[in-house]
């Protein structure tokens, strides 16, 4: 029997609740939310005068009603130590989603650590050390003097080069512009470290080098743009699933034709007609699905192109569209250079493209002419172009990501109203930190350097790399070996007797062991290879800034307590630093230890206005005080003013023709196709049978840091699902549910079978970074020249392992696609 | 800390954790402010026993349209011809489900080739032969089931409903 709460009343929210602003701590998209709060032994009533609606809530309301509340999204918490009634819904204002709440967003409030009704009690609560031969909980001062006299220690012998730093670079949870500043002040101000690597690659690097590049900036558009556009690209994004409330609010209504009247409004007497949209995606996606249900077939391209692909269709559209004349070439003139080398290093025919990517010449010409050919009047069309993991962690990363961003440029459509080239995003965006100039590029490939046996100490800032990094089997052994030897070194000490705890890890991290530090919400499975465990606050336990994929800053305010003693990640890399400096100071280091000095924020919004307040462009506007004022709607970055009351921000970058090159054009990039360009990618797409492609699923956040422990969740995905054909399932003698072993030679790792008759023949598509199977266990070592992975070209076998298991014996199998 | 596998008794504990505070609540609103004293409530709303229809009305994979517990909640009978979670009658395949979408209410259709609920407004699906299970969407529950049962005559009667309905913060108003 599906998973259901048996919940059939909730509190009301009475009239004078107290209301937060917050801003979805999921994905790129940045929800706005409203959180409510009351005292535990108080509530409203269903009268109108009674509640915080307004409304008679003793009748039934509405479809897309305010006035109500799911069970997900009503809990209690604790807020200054008093226990009170919390509700997280969507804000009908917020023109994000404009009251919209995606299955992740909507679960916040069940996602939120309470004692009193058993949700999240995963948490951290105290810090914990491996203390006689387990995770102990310790106090912060005992904690963080052994964090820093291990990692002085360290410096003192390897320099900062031991010191080996995994942290995320990102926005809402888990990051935010103040823990950004906190972790980049301390690594990059304090420190110069070098053997660093962001959350979901093995190195410190631009997942868009190539857009950089280029003077175009990834987040250029603004989310209107997509009502805007007479066109909209999709390239490697699945937009339904993975930035639901964008598309189902922004692109629906232009495929609907809902948003004729804004085109109109904006462009006067330009001839408009409903969007229509080319997808790239070697799969057949619910987004797919949904454009086809809402535009009609007609007016949706779906190009399924071989995976890996994807550059050579770009050439060839940008070949056939400059042979056409469809190009803007008084923006080419004015604003770029090198496009004449680019076109003639490029050229492409839509025959050898369509050799290499298994379209055929029609499909790529008519694309090319649904892209750029004028309209009537010979106007411009008007084409925005969005694309992300797919392009991101697919072949040739930096290559593909400058062919897409050449045919905006040409076709004229970075900067313009329904335009834009840009990233779709997973996280939100909260980067704010010192120069990161001496990592160098190609930066340090971190992960292998940490196989390979090097560094003394590793601090972890919300990664799990057991669960989120590529080549992640032979890693994990690799890693366990070398933080297994220093757990067992610890324990031929006593734990009081800190002089010979720090000297027998010194010792054995001389061995070849590795010392680790995790900072996290919940215990991560990296976590089970560490030797301590800092506990961080999260988003709406400390107040937190972040900007979304147009550039949207808005502040979450802190709502309720963090558990125990959680702090912020800010406020921990203060301590640290604290720490470090007064260690330094006790052995004689002052030079040194003055490094450490400005770390001595009280708050997170010590370390806002230190960092995003004082340093980043436009932010001497910006303060908790005028975010809070701004609301869910906040403003777009960057700042340029402060006005009547309000933060002036900028709806789209570009518009004034100027890009970010330093002569201030944009550079047309020379990007020639050079087949898989992963080392080893071709070996294994000819010895192994099944495509292994990977990625998101509606239903999950990230790699399930709080869905793990969430019953709604883990009821539907037990395991993670591989799609597979039937046909291939058949062969394979499988039955949907399965337990099935995808294995290729890198490792092996584990899925529910889940029949797709829409998925090619030896195509399958598995959930990534889950927790009951690591997709990461089987996809290769191989990256880009800069270090960037490529997941999405893995080929493996499978063979069964066992009949489905009791937890999947339950779920239904059939088909993801809505039916009208 | 990390917690046993205790996904057989969520339900259960749920329902301690939530409905029971809701209740209290409940009494709490209905007094006015210089009593000291709230009157006794029920831990969770009391269901009317509702007749729905009869089992010889049910066509195989048609759907029958009801609404439960009043006549604003729309819902649905069907018999899917083989024994299902939540099923009764004699073949254990009667279901009864709410057809307004647990994620913004919009009423949803029947497909009849693969026995699903499916939603217009986001493309929302639930599956009548896994207890109403979202096979794919945006509603943070599982489509709300209907507790059935079936008199001596055949008499198809709801007494309960599995999950909170959209629209309504009291399942029965």
């Amino acid at each position: 029997m599906a998973y259901k709460r048996q919940i059939d009343r909730l509190p009301i929210i009475p009239k004078d609740a107290k209301e937060f602003n917050v801003t979805c701590h999921y994905c790129i998209v940045g929800c706005g939310y409203k959180a409510y709060t009351w005292p535990a032994n108080k509530q409203g009533g269903t009268a109108a005068g009674d509640n915080k609606f307004g409304t008679d809530l003793a009748k039934q309301q509405p479809a897309e009603t305010d006035a109500w509340y799911a069970p997900s999204m009503y809990n209690i918490v604790s807020q200054n130590g008093k226990d009170v009634h919390i509700v997280i819904k969507p804000d009908k204002d917020c023109v994000v989603n404009s009251g919209l709440g995606s299955i992740r967003g909507a679960r916040m409030a069940e996602m939120s650590y309470s004692q009193q009704r058993n949700t999240e009690l995963q948490r951290l609560t105290d810090p914990m050390v491996w203390r006689y031969g387990q995770m102990q909980p310790t106090s912060w001062a005992d904690a963080l003097d052994l964090v820093a006299r291990v990692t002085v220690a360290v410096i003192n012998d390897m320099g900062e080069d031991g010191l080996f730093v995994s942290a995320f670079d990102h926005g809402g949870a888990g990051g935010g512009y103040e823990n950004t500043w906190g972790t980049g002040k301390l690594y990059f101000g304090a420190m110069k470290v070098k053997n660093i690597r962001i959350h979901n690659r093995p190195a410190y690097n631009s997942e868009v080098h190539a857009t950089r590049d280029m003077g175009v900036g990834e987040l250029n558009n603004c989310y209107e743009d997509a009502e805007l556009a007479d066109t909209i690209v999709a390239v490697g994004t699945n937009a339904l699933e993975t930035q639901t409330n964008y598309f189902l609010n922004h692109w629906v209504p232009n495929l609907r034709g809902t948003s004729l009247d804004k085109k109109k409004a904006e462009f006067g007497s330009e001839p408009v007609e409903k969007g229509r949209i080319v997808i790239v995606d070697p799969r057949r996606t619910v987004t797919v699905n949904a454009c086809e249900v809402e535009a009609g077939k007609e007016n949706v391209m779906h190009l399924a192109i071989n995976s890996g692909t994807d550059l050579s269709l770009f050439n060839a559209w940008m070949t056939y569209i400059a042979d056409k004349g469809w190009v803007d070439k008084a923006l080419i003139e004015a604003s770029t250079t090198n496009f004449d080398a680019m076109k003639a290093a490029n050229k492409t025919s839509l025959e050898d493209a369509a050799k290499i990517t298994g379209l055929s010449v029609d499909e790529i010409r008519k694309s090319a002419e649904w892209i750029a050919q004028p309209k009537a009047g010979n106007a411009r069309r008007r084409t925005m172009f969005a694309y992300e993991k797919g392009l991101i962690w697919g072949n040739d990363n930096y290559r593909t990501n400058g062919a897409l961003v050449n045919v905006a440029l040409a076709t004229g459509n970075v900067g313009r109203p329904g335009g834009g080239c840009v990233r779709m995003g997973g996280h939100q965006e909260g980067y704010s930190r010192p120069s990161d100039a001496h990592v160098g590029r190609p930066a340090a490939y971190v992960d292998k350097l940490l196989m390979e046996g090097k560094g003394g100490i590793h601090h972890i800032w919300g990664c799990d790399h057991y669960k989120t990094t590529l080549n992640a089997f032979k890693f994990k052994q690799n890693y366990k070996k070398r933080t297994d030897m220093v757990k067992d070194a610890m324990m031929t000490a006593s734990y009081g007797d800190r002089p010979a705890m720090v000297k027998a890890i010194v010792d054995a991290i001389k061995k070849g062991g590795l010392f680790a530090v995790d900072v996290d919400i919940v215990p991560t499975k990296i976590g089970e290879a560490c030797h301590v465990w800092l506990p961080a606050a999260t988003s709406g336990e400390a107040n937190l800034t972040s900007m979304n994929g147009e550039r949207r800053m808005r502040l979450t305010e802190k709502y309720m307590d963090p558990p125990g003693q959680a702090m912020p990640d800010s406020l921990i890399a203060a301590r640290i630093a604290n720490n470090m400096e007064r260690v330094l100071r006790e052995q004689g280091k002052n030079d040194v230890a003055d490094k450490f000095k400005g770390f001595d924020w009280k708050t997170e919004e010590d370390a806002f206005m230190d960092g995003y307040h004082g340093h980043e462009k436009g932010g001497q506007f910006v303060t908790y005080e005028r975010l809070r004022a701004m609301g869910t709607n906040g403003f777009q970055e960057p700042a340029t003013d402060f006005k009547d009351g309000k933060i002036i921000g900028t709806k789209r970058l570009f518009a004034d023709g100027k890009f970010g090159g330093k002569d201030g054009k944009a550079k047309f990039m020379e990007t020639q196709w050079r087949g898989l360009q992963a080392a080893g990618k071709d070996d294994e797409r000819k010895k192994f049978a099944f495509l292994i492609n990977n990625g998101r699923a509606n239903v999950i956040w990230q790699n399930a840091y709080l869905d793990q422990d969430n019953e709604f969740v883990m009821d539907r995905m037990p395991y993670p699902y591989i799609q597979m054909n039937p046909k291939d399932m058949d062969d394979l003698k499988l039955n949907a549910g399965d337990l099935v072993e995808v294995y290729n030679d890198n490792g092996s790792t584990q899925a529910m079978a889940y029949p797709t008759p829409t998925a090619k023949p030896k195509q399958t598509f598995m959930l990534f970074a889950y927790p009951t199977g690591v997709q990461g266990n089987v996809v290769s070592a191989g990256v880009n020249e800069f270090i960037i992975p490529n997941y999405k070209q893995t080929w493996g076998n499978i063979r069964k392992l066992s009949d489905a298991p009791e937890g999947a014996r339950h779920l239904t199998f059939k088909s993801f696609d809505y039916t009208a | 800390m990390p917690r046993c596998d205790r996904m057989v008794d969520a339900g259960r504990r749920k329902f301690l954790g939530g409905a029971g505070f809701a209740a209290a609540g409940a009494a709490v609103s209905t007094i006015v402010p210089t009593q000291s004293k709230a009157a006794p409530a029920a831990a969770r709303v009391d269901y009317p026993s509702n007749r729905l229809g009869n089992v010889s009305e049910l066509k195989l994979n048609e759907p029958k349209n009801v609404a439960y517990p009043d006549d604003d909640a729309p819902g649905v009978l069907l018999k899917l011809g083989k024994k299902v979670p939540g099923g009764v009658g004699a073949g254990g395949d009667i279901v009864g489900f709410s057809t307004t979408c647990p994620h913004k209410g919009f009423p949803l259709s029947y497909n009849t080739a693969d026995k699903t609920m499916n939603c217009p407004g986001h493309y929302s699906r639930f599956d009548c032969e896994a207890g109403g299970q979202q096979v794919w969407g945006q509603a943070t529950q599982n489509l709300p089931q209907y507790v059935l049962r079936i008199d001596d005559k055949g008499d198809i009667y709801a007494e309960g409903v599995d999950e909170l309905l959209y629209g309504r913060l009291s399942n029965v108003l």
